[in-house]
């Protein structure tokens, strides 16, 4: 008997133990999951890497093999054509931007919204809307309100508060300000796509600032209030300490999202006036051009660039964050 | 009056400011939408700053003409809000079969390699859509692929599996294992567990995460231009607007009800589960 069965036992191999077992299960789950985002999401940026460092037009790519057709010409065009390191920091300079802008606004906004006051829940959810309704349709929004012609703004603004003609929001390269005898130059496209980021994404930065917010402790600020803390002290010394670790997170995703952005700038100005993003200019080499080698070349210069940053942020600032906190 | 005071007084104030200048700034533009949209194009041209519209302009004719299929003169957006339904339903099916299983196994069950499968799954969002779009956009040309909507559905998967994998992984975290075990000791096998306590319990957070995925699917626009900018008969919503857009034949108050008409389903079913929304998303804020 005892036999038979340790036979059999031996013929399927040792039962499995509980922790094999649940390997086992965790394997099976996790492949199909696994798969899909191989297919979807690792494989194509593999291919682009090799595209990057392929002649590769979109007319010959039919007969063309995976490999072969090796050049360094696309890096070559992408670092020599015109334009490319203005780009870049235009690119910079509206991450950091619509980055500092949502969630300052978002900050400001949760502040606001703490403490309950009648209609603070239907507020709550309107404010939510910038971020939920279809790019399209704001942005259209946007470009109709800030039409020189029949926009809203610019009929109000000649009207009301004195400007002597029509502003072109989207269309200005730079914009001639005096202000104390002083002439400025403001890149007003770009400063308006910031706008335009910002207001998009406060809501994103509000849900998350508010969440935290509404877990810290009440005691602690009482205790600071007893002790004749101002509001301005009771937020520098405990509210925003327990903020920064969601405020770098925050930081570091809209500036991720905002660096790859492409929607809103191409909806807005189209990538002209002083507000070609790189995510823009690889659209065009795609599209308009149907140089797939360069275009691959361009993404892929503008995805090490960020990982680079991202790289500096985590050695140097990660730290620190998680120390104050 | 002592600091304490004064900063009690000005910040009481500044509030309601604050307060006053967010529901303008969210508000306003949404108003202004549907305002064109009720209006002939005529009385915007005449009076652009009015804020009201007359009982003499008022019109529906802007959302026939965009509702209207183009073979009678309209702009056929109830074809094309078939087409973003669709490939957005379409996208919501894909991505939690795809979703659930990996969401599943990381946030219960320890396997080799684990760990690092959680962390590429994030991973993904460090790398921008347009790294995608070229290889996908030469992928389709190649496969014949180019301008049709399941092809579109498959590529939005990659831009909602991660979030949705997130979500739907801090849920499952809060189911408690017990109930499992309870299941495994009535003779569930793992998957039967699975299917029959563990998803239904996790119903709130399957139907916030569809949701989110149905409004990405719906309002995304980079890969729509890219796959069926040829192809007017397959437009998506948020694609035919901006098409259209960009010509000078619509009339901007036409276009403006086309806005209204693209943004109604995302903002109804926004609302409609709104609490689920915020609170899948920010789950785990709070605990940072």
């Amino acid at each position: 008997m005892t036999r038979a069965d340790s036979g059999a036992e031996r013929r399927r191999g040792r039962p499995l133990t509980a922790r094999a077992r649940e390997n086992r299960a965790g394997l099976a789950f996790v492949t199909p999951t696994f798969l899909v985002v191989l297919v979807v999401v690792v494989l194509p940026i593999l291919w682009t890497v090799l595209l990057a460092f392929q002649n590769a037009r979109l007319v010959d790519i039919q007969g063309m093999g995976l490999f072969g057709n090796w050049t360094l010409d696309n890096f070559d065009s992408v670092f020599g054509s015109p334009g490319f390191w203005t780009s870049l920091l235009t690119t910079l300079g509206y991450t950091v931007g619509a980055t500092a802008g949502s969630i300052l606004l978002g900050l400001v906004a949760a502040l606001a919204l703490r403490r309950p006051f009648r209609g603070r829940g239907p507020l709550r959810a309107a404010m939510l809307l910038p971020y939920v309704a279809p790019v399209v349709a704001v942005a259209f929004v946007w470009e109709i309100a800030l039409s020189p012609q029949f926009g809203i703004v610019n009929e109000w603004g000649t009207k009301l508060l004195g400007w002597d003609q029509p502003i072109a929001f989207l269309s200005t390269r730079a914009y001639e300000v005096s202000v104390l005898g002083m002439e400025f130059e403001l890149p007003l496209a770009l400063l308006t796509v910031i706008a335009f980021e910002t207001w998009r994404y406060f809501p994103f930065a509000f849900l998350f600032l508010l969440a935290r917010l509404q877990a810290v402790p009440d005691g602690l600020e009482e205790a600071a209030t007893v002790d004749g803390a101002t509001i301005t002290q009771r937020f520098r010394h405990i509210l925003l300490p327990q903020l920064m670790p969601v405020i770098a997170l925050l930081s570091v995703l809209r500036f991720i999202m905002t660096f790859n952005k492409f929607d809103d700038v191409y909806l807005l100005t189209g990538g002209g006036s002083g507000t070609d993003v790189v995510a823009v200019r690889v659209y065009e080499f795609l599209t308009a051009r149907y140089d797939v080698g360069a275009a691959a070349a361009q993404a892929l210069v503008l995805a090490l660039i960020l990982m680079v940053l991202l790289g500096l942020y985590f050695t140097f600032f990660a730290k620190k964050v998680q120390e104050e906190a | 009056m002592s600091r304490a005071q004064v900063e009690e007084r000005v910040f009481g104030v500044l509030r309601w400011v604050v307060i006053a200048f967010l529901a303008l700034i969210t508000l306003a533009p949404f108003y202004y939408m549907l305002l064109l949209s009720v209006k002939p194009i005529d009385a915007l041209l005449l009076d652009p700053g009015n804020l009201w519209v007359s009982a003499r302009d008022f019109t529906l004719d802007t959302y026939r003409e965009v509702l209207k299929p183009t073979s009678e003169g309209g702009q056929g957006f109830v074809g094309m809000l078939t087409n973003s339904a669709l490939v957005s339903l379409g996208t919501v099916a894909l991505t939690l079969l795809a979703a659930v299983p990996g969401a599943y196994a990381i946030s219960r069950l320890k396997f080799f390699g684990g760990r690092h499968v959680s962390v590429l799954f994030l991973a993904v969002y460090l790398f921008p859509a347009t790294l995608l779009a070229v290889p996908l956009f030469v992928m389709f040309a190649k496969m014949g692929l180019q301008g049709s909507l399941a092809g579109l559905a498959i590529v939005y998967i990659a831009q909602t599996v991660p979030v949705s994998i997130y979500m739907m992984k801090n849920y499952f975290v809060t189911i408690p294992l017990s109930i499992e075990e309870a299941a495994a000791l009535d003779g569930c096998t793992r998957l039967q567990a699975v299917r029959k306590v563990v998803l239904p319990l996790a119903l709130p957070s399957l139907m916030a995460t569809g949701l989110y995925i149905f409004m990405i699917a719906w309002n995304e626009f980079l890969f729509a231009l890219l796959f069926l900018a040829a192809e007017p008969d397959r437009w998506t919503v948020s694609l035919g607007l901006q098409q259209l857009a960009g010509g000078i034949e619509v009339s901007k108050t036409v276009l403006m009800a086309g806005s209204v008409v693209l943004t109604i389903p995302v903002v109804l079913l926004f609302f409609a589960a709104e609490r689920l929304l915020t609170e899948g998303l920010t789950s785990g804020a709070d605990k940072a």
